[in-house]
Formats: structure tokens, sequence, C-alpha cells
């Protein structure tokens, strides 16, 4: 039972990682309909940014709040750079395929993906780089279940963030334009919808997000390299199509699924599975229900 | 009859390459010969790999980003029958070093080629009545789900790789392997089932109503796409004499991916040029290996961004010339030979 509730605690804080990503795979998806593979690499330039920041800063606050005012502001600052380049990579790449064809697009994407992680090679250098500890660890012990401060403030966070993202597309006007823009361009424009805003906005909020999964998972895990967003970028668009692509609530609890799936394996199974349960759960469900979890089945129009 | 004399002519010309290449590259004056030689049978590798996929991705329309998979699939299989099985079949051959040789290569390449083949049934099976992008991410999945069952069996290395694998390869037969890749997929696009082919990359469900079995003919385009991939593993295997899981991630199918879309998505000529370019470039380039993966990728973003047709898509200059001299005329075919000219293009 220990090591149950130890393995459900571990699935949580990587699942809420999984689930920060997804959400901008979800959102993006919703308005374009594409699956933007530099999405993980957005997640990786997150943990970059708050890797330089943290240099910066370093020795400038001392241990204010335990750390705790640093984080944050490495946290906004990264935010910041990465919604800043989400919208560069959407008015650069995207914007110009937009009405091309499917296949177009994606390929696009992918090459997007592979020129992030190459010039990112070329700047940071290919080798791991080590993420400061800016809040000293602490190990909490109940009943027999470890866990540390920083997994309640990773899971902390990415509630915070998913609350405040769920606020602002169910309650404010642009949020409601997002919605509108998701379910159809074309009848949005008609109504007055600056479609070219909102997608922008959709990139540079899903970019933000990524951002704060790099820095969450930097803090606990300190080895960042060029390359860290591949397979959490997939596995995170594989957390999106679980949970129901283009639905918001699906991506959290795909993502949230998703880690506890794979906590659970290596906990229980083996740890080289590990990488291939993600790709097991998203063809199950693909055959089972394509719609995923929570999404809604599409009747295809003639 | 008629047919017999292009087979043998194909042969009988592989085989005198293969003789030129021994006498010049290995055995001969050029100084870096043999590095030459090994690129040459990349690039065949390569434009067996670029060629099928073209099969599924720009004929058939179907997005699969997992070619890596099976052409690991090809490989490990094809590796194993000629390390375990090798001595096994040699036994039952005459003790001639060619005819040894060129037994066991057939039968691992064969091996590979329907194991690689029963994957890609086994994949394609549920995976294709999906569309679009869900097809591409259960395909790049399936290929990482081979990786990982790679790397945990022991027989054939695992992590470690996998070593000892004989040298069967030649020119010989990579050369065989295009041509015959080439021939099946010409064959294909230009028979009936093609022309299904592009009509369900047009419309699936206008196909449909027309009386296309859409799900059968597209799952037989992604299973002979997938042993072609393992023809190319098992030449791989036997060129490389070592194999390692790290060769065949996505970064491996991406490749693939970006090889046919340089060439232009449909195209014959253009998947082999696409390969050719992307397997010499990079040699030529070796100074700039460091800005190799990032001219890569803006080419690739550019060409899509412009030129989403590829090199020898239509409307191009190099795709004007290599139409007027490759493309018999077809009388009264316009409509699909345009319809395949689409491919890329602004669609609605």
């Amino acid at each position: 039972m220990t090591v149950f509730l130890q393995q459900l605690l571990n699935g949580l804080s990587l699942g809420s990682i999984y689930a920060l990503v997804a959400l901008g795979y979800t959102m993006v998806y919703g308005v374009l309909r594409l699956i933007n593979f530099a999405h993980g690499d957005v997640y990786m330039l997150g943990a970059f940014a708050g890797y330089y920041t943290s240099r910066l800063l370093h020795g400038h606050l001392g241990a204010a709040g335990g750390g705790l005012v640093e984080a944050g502001i490495i946290l906004m600052v990264s935010m910041v750079a990465c919604a800043g380049v989400g919208m560069l990579i959407e008015r650069l790449a995207y914007r110009p395929v937009r009405r091309a064809s499917r296949l177009t697009i994606l390929i696009v994407a992918i090459g997007v993906s592979l020129l992030i992680e190459n010039v990112a090679q070329m700047v940071f250098g290919a080798e791991p780089k080590f993420f400061p500890q800016i809040i000293p660890e602490k190990r909490f012990d109940w009943a027999g279940v470890v866990f540390t401060n920083q997994q309640i403030l990773v899971l902390a966070t990415a509630v915070v963030l998913m609350i405040g993202l769920t606020l602002f597309i169910r309650r404010t006007r642009t949020g409601k334009a997002m919605r509108a823009v998701a379910h159809n361009p074309d009848a949005a424009r008609l109504m007055g919808v600056n479609v070219n805003f909102i997608i922008s906005l959709t990139f540079a909020i899903g970019s933000a997000l990524a951002a704060a999964g790099g820095i969450l998972v930097s803090l606990n895990q300190p080895g960042i390299d060029p390359l860290m967003g591949l397979m959490t970028g997939i596995k995170a668009f594989v957390a999106a199509v679980l949970g129901g692509i283009g639905s918001i609530p699906g991506a959290v609890l795909g993502g949230l699924l998703l880690g506890m799936a794979e906590t659970f394996v290596a906990g229980y199974g083996s740890s080289t599975y590990r990488d291939a349960i993600a790709f097991l759960i998203l063809i199950v469900i693909l055959l089972l229900k394509p719609a995923g979890l929570l999404g809604k089945g599409q009747v295809e129009k003639v | 009859m008629k047919r017999l004399v292009p087979i043998l002519a194909t042969l009988a010309g592989l085989a005198l390459l293969q003789w030129a290449a021994t006498a010049l590259l290995l055995d001969g004056p050029i100084r870096q010969g043999p590095y030459y030689y090994q690129i040459l049978l990349l690039a065949g590798i390569n434009v067996i790999l670029a060629v099928s996929l073209n099969l599924t991705n720009g004929v058939a329309g179907q997005f699969s980003i997992g070619h890596a998979g099976f052409f690991a699939v090809g490989a490990y299989v094809a590796a194993s029958v000629s390390v375990y099985g090798g001595p096994a079949i040699a036994g039952i051959l005459p003790n001639i070093p060619l005819v040894r040789d060129s037994g066991i290569l057939i039968a691992a390449t064969s091996a590979g080629a329907l194991a690689a083949a029963i994957a890609g049934w086994l994949v394609g099976m549920p995976s294709l009545r999906l569309r679009g992008d869900y097809l591409a991410i259960v395909t790049l999945g399936f290929g990482e789900i081979i990786r990982v069952l790679i790397l945990n069996i022991d027989a054939v290395g695992g992590a470690r790789g996998f070593t000892g694998i004989p040298r069967l390869a030649n020119l010989f037969w990579v050369g065989l392997g295009v041509a015959a890749s080439l021939a099946v997929v010409r064959n294909i696009t230009r028979s009936s089932h093609g022309r299904a082919l592009l009509a369900i990359r047009s419309d699936e469900i206008a196909a449909q109503a027309m009386g296309i079995n859409v799900t059968r003919l597209k799952v037989t385009a992604f299973v002979v796409s997938a042993a072609f991939a393992g023809v190319a593993g098992s030449l791989f295997a036997h060129f490389a004499m070592f194999l390692h899981p790290n060769t065949f991630t996505f970064v491996k199918s991406f490749e693939i991916v970006i090889m046919i879309a340089l060439g232009g998505l449909g195209s014959l000529a253009g998947a082999v040029l696409g390969a050719v370019t992307l397997t010499v470039l990079p040699e030529l380039f070796r100074g700039f290996a460091d800005y190799r993966m990032v001219i890569y990728a803006l080419a690739l973003i550019l060409i899509m961004i412009y030129r989403p047709q590829g090199m020898l898509g239509a409307g191009g200059f190099l795709g004007r010339i290599v139409r007027m001299r490759w493309k018999k005329p077809v009388a009264k075919k316009g409509a699909e030979t345009k319809s395949a000219d689409n491919i890329g293009g602004p669609s609605a």
C-alpha cells in the first residue's frame, strides 16, 4: 500500500508536468488543427531560459523566502520569453502555410522542431547542464510515503496555472473568442473576432505553460539538455490525445493518467519499458475511442 | 519473354556496376574509393526507404512517420537470420562462396521483408482507419515501441548493439533492391490500384462512394511500403555489420520524410533525388557538420512555405524536364496525372 501511494504521488508530480505541456498541444490543435511538434522544444527553451536567468540572478537575491522568490522570478521570465518564442514560431513558420494542406503543415512543424533543437545545440552546447538547486530539498515522511517540498511545489504551481487557464477560457471575452475560433475560425472571423490575434495568443499561452513545465521539471531533475523536449513533447502529445485533443480538462486528465501509468510501470515492472507505455496507451485509446476520454466525437462532413 | 529482357538487362548492368565499382573504388586507383563506395551504398539504401515511404505518404496520402520502425524490424530480423541461421542455410547450399553468400543474403532479406510486412499489416490494419494526424502519431509511437522492444531483447544485443553480422550486401544487391522498389512502386502507381490510391488521397469519402475498398487499399500500400523498408533494413544490416537501436529513432523516420518532401511528395523521381541529395550533401559539407541539421531544418521549412511540391513537383523547371523525359504520354487520362500533381498545394 505504501509503495502504491508512493508511486501515485510520484506519478501525479510527473503527470502534472505532462499536463502543463499537453495543454499547449491541445490548445494549438484546437484552433489550428495542427500538431505543433515544436512544442516540446519550447518546453526545453523554457528550462534553458530559467537556467540562464538563475545564473544572472545568482547571489543577488540571497535565500529570500527559501528560494521561492528566485524561483518565482525565473518562472515569470521564462514564461514570458517562451510566450514570445511561441508567437514568433507561429508568425514565421505556421502562418504562411495555414491554408496549405495538412501534410505541408505537419512537415513544417517537424522542420521547426528540428531547427530549434539544432540551433539550441549550437548555442547552448549539446552536453547536459545542471540546473541550480534554487529551493533546497526538504523531505517529508508521511506514513512511509516520502515526498519532497519540490514535488508539492510542482503540483501546486501546475494546479494554479491550470485553474487560471480554465478561468481565462471560460470567463473572459478573449477566452470566449478563443473557443469560437476553435469551433469555427471562419464563422468567428465573420463575428468580428481577430483570428490572427487569437491564434497568436493561443501560441503565447501554450508556450508559456510549456515553459512553466520546463522550469518545474528542472527544479526536480536538474539535468537539462537541448534534446530534453523530444520525448517529453511526444509524451505530452500522447497525453493530449488520451484526454481528447482539443479538450482542456482532457489534457489535464490525460497528463495525470500518463504520468501515473509511467511511474507504475517503472515501479512495478521494468523501467526500460517506461517509454513504450505511453505509445501503447496511445494506440489502445486511438483504437477504442479515437476522440479520447473527454473529447467529443466529430462527424465527418462531406 | 518480353518482361525477362529488362530484368536480365538490369541484372547484367548491376553486375557490371559492381565489377566497375570494385575495380575503381575498392581495389582501384582512387584514394578515397572505399569511402565513395560506402556513400553509394548508403544512398541506395536511402533511395529504397524514400521510394517505399513515398508510396504511403505521397501516393496514398497516408502520413506515416514510423518508417524507421519497419526499417529496424527488417534489419534485426534479417541480421538474426544470417547470424543464427546462416550456418544452416550454408549447409544446404553448394560450397561456392558467391552462391553461399547470395543464398544467405536472399534468405535473410526475404525474412526481413516478410517480418516488416507483417509488422506493417499489424500496425496498418487498425490504425489506417484513423486519419491524418492520428495516423502520423500512431506510426511514430509504433516506431518507438519497436525500438524499446529491441532494446530489451538480449539475443540481438539489446542496448549493446547487434554485432557479428556478416558483410554480404554489396552494390549489386543494393542496386537490385533499388531497382525492385522502383519497379514495384512505379507499377503500382500506374495500375488501377495506384489510381484508386490517388483517389483516396484526394478525397477518401468520394473514393469510397466510387466503390473503392479504402481500408484494404490503404493497408496494402502500407504493407508493400513496410516490406521494402524491411529490404532496406536487411541490406543496411549486411553492409554496416553492426546494428544499434539508436540508429532507428524517429529522427531517422523524420529524415526519410524530409527526403520525400524535398524531392516532391508523390513523385518517384523526387524521392530518388531527395534521398541521394540528403545522403551526399552532408558528406560534402562535413566541415560544416555542426550547421548541417540547422541548414536541413531551415531548408525544409522554406521549401514547404515557398515550394510545397518539392524539387520535382508540378510546375517546376526540374519537374518539367523530368516529366518530359520520364512520363510516357497517357492518352486522354490527363485528369489523373493532374490530380497527382496537386500534392502539397493549397487544398480546401
